[in-house]
């Protein structure tokens, strides 16, 4: 390696990732003086930090979650905020969710990007992934294996619209993560030109309001509970999966029972969860895109978080590209 | 291919056996012959093809895949032919027409293990993900998709509104694609003639008696035997053997092939010589014993003389062109006992029946069972007619109590099928003496059930947090956790570390709660060993 620092002032710790001179953490797991947080998510945001330095939509959400807006410093996309040790911090969209960011880190000549979590697919709900050179890459694995290839969603939809289309009496409900899975869900299911009225377990509502404010028009939803099972006969309804076999759904008219997530590429991950409609509908980038930005962002080193690490690793290793795996707990994206 | 993959996807997805038995019964109706024959065989197992084995597809993929990254992914997914059809390299050529089961099946058969790696490329290659999917499940014949036999042929009868006992005994008789099962279900045609086939007949079966107590006056009482339930059937000269599940398991034991002296159809327990259960008298060995030669396609004369095999009968289905079952199990019985001295007792004995004074002492008599090394008691009601299937309130088996020992986790590895990605097969140790004097633990045993889907998750995610090796699927982790494993018998073997191996270890508790160094010492089991 040319430079002697070996980065060290980026330390990854179980429970975070510390740019040092700016005794800063980035998506700690538990409270800390100064946070930088990459996306809502639970397994990345938490609320009780000092500071929490975000993106406006990011910091919307976490107010959301956890009521919390005191110490919040947004960013915008492209800005870049001055941290105390000489480290320079830009936001780059990472296109995972609505306010989701990598983030450029620079210290003494040096060039660090922690992706959080992304994608590479267009989004109605979000900023596009944007490439961004850097010596150290740190990338998320969620989905890194070679089996996890996630097909185009118009194809998705469609098997949502033809299970629906063919069980008139019933009603379709789709398990989907409430921050990011659920609105993208429904603002591809109105590209794909369903306008009918969408209905909502209580739990979604507000985010798909927040959504909405942040310019992301979703249509006409409706909440469950304040209608009848003969309203809901032939409707699409969107719930956490938690929800999905919970007393919840007893409510429902014959509910089909479908799956919005990654994992439903593998067959026996959905039946795991009793999923009859599989939908490999995914907000992380899948192995291909995962293997792609590695090549394009082309970094001296690439440095794996969550997910299977192993298999990444071993493709960097079979592509002469230096990498390492960070053991960084509580980063568990079952529901992704 | 495109209709049958569609099917096994379906099946897949569908837990309620309403759904999936109209989703067969769906696909039987609309099928054209032999294409539904042929997939009826490849769901219930039927179909096996020599030269496509579970390494053909793997060498195919190491060809095209690294195989680490293969190992990952296999490892994660959980089901070989699941790996391969998202792994196998998508090409141009994905024919747009559809080849049918009948002609797969027909290339499957022509193969032999040089052409076989080759053609199996050139059909895959044609294939979407879904289609490269059920081609290696059928291919290789182990589907695993929750398709019982006893559900197809429901669905069959469900299919046509014929009888399933019906097709169940033609069945037997029949082989692949079924053209007669067929013509006589979906054409109305003549029920296919079977009278000169040595076929399986469906066992009686027993459900567990639980906390409830019978009257022995109506009930008799049986050693439950510790070996595998099989059927003899001899039909026309020709004698054949069948396991539980109707496969024909002759060429294991071909000793018992030549020995029936009359037609019949017997109903028994098949066991190998030995002194271990019901002692010198009974002479039968453990099931140890006789594990070593099941699932054999030949039997050297070493093994024949060492091991030799016989049956101890305890039912009879039809003698000498005489249907019993319509009959009480008294005279059932009876019949049975009759028959004895006509029997060579060489290979036949029969099942003594236990008397006991009142059901009290036949429960003090059940607590001698651990003693007798047999795995507990029969109660079978003297009026009833031999019938097929699980009926309630006619047969019960009451096992003994299981042993119980305190052990601690040390490896996890991934489970497959509905467990794919969770860790949920457990290997625990127990302590090759005073833990607090430095003692080591020593793997004892391997469980993968006795806990619930939450406890399942909880497990999974100590394993993943506690993790301190990895080797390959399996991680090592620390010492943390006691499981209370329950197991039926412990017997002395060379191929383990502890020189001991247990029988149907399950978790019978997690000890959330239990210091590891208070779990069970080596001895302990060691002092329960039957051999």
């Amino acid at each position: 390696m040319s430079k002697s620092t070996s980065f060290s002032w980026i330390r990854p710790e179980p429970w975070g990732i510390h740019i040092v001179p700016a005794d800063t953490w980035v998506d700690p797991g538990r409270a800390v003086e100064h946070a930088l947080v990459t996306h809502g998510h639970a397994d990345h945001a938490r609320g009780g930090h000092g500071e929490t330095i975000a993106t406006p939509a990011t910091l919307a959400i976490m107010d959301l979650r956890y009521n919390t807006r005191e110490g919040a410093t947004p960013v915008e996309y492209g800005e870049t905020l001055r941290l105390r040790g000489g480290v320079d911090a830009t936001f780059f969209p990472a296109g995972h969710v609505l306010g989701s960011a990598q983030v450029l880190l620079e210290h003494a000549g040096e060039r660090v990007v922690i992706t959080g979590d992304y994608k590479r697919r267009p989004d109605p709900t979000c900023t596009p992934f944007e490439v961004v050179p850097c010596d150290v890459f740190i990338t998320e694995a969620t989905f890194g294996l070679p089996v996890f290839t996630h097909p185009p969603i118009a194809e998705e939809m469609a098997k949502l619209l033809g299970a629906l289309e063919a069980n008139p009496d019933s009603c379709v409900l789709v398990g989907a993560y409430a921050l990011g899975k659920a609105q993208r869900v429904i603002a591809e299911l109105r590209a794909a030109g369903h306008h009918a009225p969408i209905y909502l377990h209580g739990a979604m509502e507000k985010m798909c309001r927040l959504y909405e404010e942040h310019g992301v028009p979703l249509g006409e939803l409706r909440l469950v509970s304040e209608h009848e099972k003969d309203d809901i006969r032939g409707s699409i309804v969107i719930a956490p999966p938690s929800a999905l076999n919970d007393r919840w759904s007893r409510r429902l008219p014959n509910p089909i029972t479908a799956m919005a997530s990654g994992w439903m590429r593998v067959r026996q991950r959905a039946r795991q969860r009793g999923v009859e409609i599989p939908l490999i509908i995914s907000d992380h980038a899948d192995w291909n895109e995962l293997t792609r930005t590695i090549a394009e962002v082309n970094p001296q080193e690439t440095w794996i978080t969550h997910g299977r690490e192993e298999a990444l690793l071993r493709w960097c290793e079979l592509h002469q590209r230096k990498a390492r795996a960070l053991a960084l707990v509580g980063r568990e994206d079952e529901d992704e | 291919m495109k209709a049958f993959a569609a099917l096994l996807d379906a099946l897949i997805y569908t837990t309620s056996r309403n759904r999936k038995l109209a989703l067969v019964a769906g696909y039987l109706r609309t099928t054209p012959d032999p294409d539904r024959g042929y997939a009826l065989a490849a769901l219930t197992g039927e179909l096996d093809f020599p030269a496509v084995k579970a390494s053909t597809i793997r060498n195919l993929m190491a060809d095209r895949v690294d195989p680490v990254l293969w190992t990952l992914s296999r490892d994660f997914v959980g089901d070989t032919a699941e790996t391969a059809s998202l792994l196998w390299p998508e090409g141009e050529t994905i024919e747009a027409s559809d080849v049918s089961v009948a002609e797969v099946v027909d290339r499957l058969s022509g193969l032999n293990r040089n052409t076989a790696p080759g053609e199996l490329a050139k059909l895959l290659d044609g294939l979407d993900s879904n289609g490269r999917f059920a081609l290696i499940k059928l291919a290789t014949g182990a589907m695993r998709i929750g398709v019982s036999a006893r559900l197809a042929k429901t669905a069959f009868a469900q299919a046509f509104d014929v009888n399933v006992e019906e097709v169940e005994e033609y069945w037997h008789a029949l082989s692949p694609p079924y053209a007669e099962l067929f013509h006589w279900g979906a054409d109305g045609g003549d029920p296919p003639d079977v009278s000169n086939v040595p076929r399986f007949r469906p066992f009686m079966l027993a459900h567990p008696l639980e906390d409830a107590e019978v009257d022995l006056a109506d009930y008799a009482a049986e050693w439950k035997w510790d070996g595998i339930r099989v059927q003899l059937v001899r039909v026309a000269g020709e004698t054949r053997l069948y396991s539980r599940s109707g496969d024909d398991i002759s060429a294991s034991f071909p000793e018992l092939l030549d020995v029936l002296p009359m037609d019949a159809v017997l109903d028994g327990e098949l066991l190998v010589r030995g002194a271990t259960q019901g002692g010198e008298a009974g002479g039968a060995a453990s099931f140890n014993a006789l594990q070593q030669r099941l699932g054999r396609k030949t039997v050297s004369k070493k093994m024949l003389k060492e091991a030799p095999a016989f049956v101890r009968l305890y039912d009879a289905l039809i003698i000498e062109g005489e249907d019993l079952r319509e009959q009480a199990w008294e005279v059932r019985r009876k019949a049975l006992e009759n028959l004895m001295p006509r029997l060579p007792d060489s290979h036949f004995d029969l099942s003594a029946l236990v008397d006991a004074r009142d059901f009290q002492h036949l429960s003090e008599i059940r607590d001698t069972a651990r003693e007798e090394a047999i795995e507990g008691l029969m109660l079978k009601r003297r009026d009833s007619a031999y019938i097929a299937g699980r009926k309630v309130g006619l047969w019960y088996k009451w096992k003994r109590d299981p042993l119980l020992v305190d052990c601690v986790l040390m490896y996890a590895q991934r489970g497959s099928g509905k467990r794919s990605s969770f860790y949920s097969d457990y290997t625990f140790g127990c302590w090759d003496g005073d833990p607090d004097a430095g003692a080591e633990l020593l793997p004892v045993g391997k469980a993968y059930s006795g806990f619930t889907d939450a406890e399942l998750k909880k497990l999974d995610k100590l394993v993943r947090q506690t993790t301190l090796n990895r080797f390959g699927p399996v991680r090592e982790v620390e010492r943390t956790l006691v499981f209370e494993v329950a197991f039926d018998s412990v017997h002395t073997s060379k191929r383990h570390k502890s020189g001991l191996a247990m029988r149907f270890p399950r978790i019978h508790r997690i000890r959330w709660d239990k210091p590891v160094h208070e779990a069970d010492r080596i001895e302990a089991l060691r002092s329960l060993i039957k051999d």
